[in-house]
């Protein structure tokens, strides 16, 4: 639940940053198919964490000092939403003055997506199929495992349970009740 | 004062961290996955950040001239998106394989059983 609603901020966050597609994928993506996954994950095995020590003495200062370096490294970006950050200032330019004549798409972040980095995409779709068939060969092999114990382990009982049925009279419905009461006397 | 406009990476500092902590501090493997989600949005939140440009609208194409945050990033991270989701999903299906092969997924508890044998 933490997590769907964790992936709808994020897609608020998006929007806010005038990235709309961006927030579409996040919350179709984000907070539909992954909080199903996890929640499917946490039914399969088990929501019950062990409470043990955390290892926050190592994890800690490895954090600390990680954190640190990054906002140093930060001091010399860009400020936030300024228009002459140099990521503004190459290829992005043409790509808004003649994506429209050229692909006759109004909204760009498409028309880059689907046209000029067409083939960036199709590698997506490859990945996607082969993360797919990663799942499918591994959660086939779990359940084939399940299955096949399955019908192993009833047989080792059949003998005794299933004999003294056979050595007394045919069991059908009329006789069961009879049977019951020569069972409790 | 200057510094002040920084505060975008600063959240994904931030953010980043946390993923990172619960990723390197918890023995549960579904913490683990969770960690690593959270590092991914960081990263996604830096890009989408960095492509804002103040006074801009969203790049759609009104016929009008206007200013438009940097498409670029908005693209890379679609794509991020979508191939982070089949990370996740191909990793918790190895939890789930895990689980059918040591009964936990507590890492300790799955390292003390490799070390038995």
């Amino acid at each position: 639940m933490l997590s769907g609603i964790y992936s709808l901020l994020s897609a608020g966050l998006f929007v806010t940053l005038d990235a709309v597609d961006v927030a579409f994928t996040e919350a179709a993506v984000g907070g539909g198919i992954s909080t199903v996954l996890l929640l499917g994950t946490l039914a399969l095995t088990g929501e019950d964490s062990k409470p043990r020590r955390e290892r926050w003495r190592i994890a800690l200062p490895v954090v600390l000092i990680t954190g640190g370096a990054l906002i140093y490294g930060t001091l010399d970006m860009p400020r936030y939403g300024d228009p002459n950050a140099p990521i503004h200032q190459h290829v992005v330019p043409r790509y808004i003055q003649d994506s429209g004549q050229e692909t006759g798409l109004p909204n760009i972040v498409t028309s880059v997506l689907a046209s000029y980095r067409g083939y960036d995409t199709m590698g997506e779709v490859t990945v996607i199929f082969t993360a797919g068939i990663g799942v499918m060969v591994l959660l086939g092999a779990a359940t084939r495992r399940r299955r096949r114990p399955a019908p192993a382990e009833p047989e080792p009982l059949e003998p005794e349970t299933i004999e003294p049925e056979t050595a007394g009279p045919e069991l059908t419905p009329e006789l069961a009740p009879e049977l019951a009461k020569e069972d409790r006397a | 004062m200057e510094l002040l406009g920084l505060y975008n990476y600063w959240i994904v500092v931030v953010l980043m961290m946390a993923g990172f902590y619960t990723v390197i501090a918890f023995d549960n493997l579904v913490k683990k996955i969770v960690g690593l989600t959270i590092f991914q949005t960081s990263v996604f939140i830096f890009y989408i950040s960095m492509a804002k440009v103040s006074g801009g609208t969203a790049p759609i194409l009104t016929g009008e001239p206007e200013v438009f945050s940097n498409p670029l990033p908005h693209v890379l991270i679609l794509t991020a998106i979508v191939v982070g989701i089949s990370t996740t999903a191909l990793g918790l299906a190895l939890i789930v394989r895990i689980r059918e092969a040591y009964g936990t997924i507590e890492e300790d508890e799955i390292q003390a059983q490799d070390d038995q044998q």
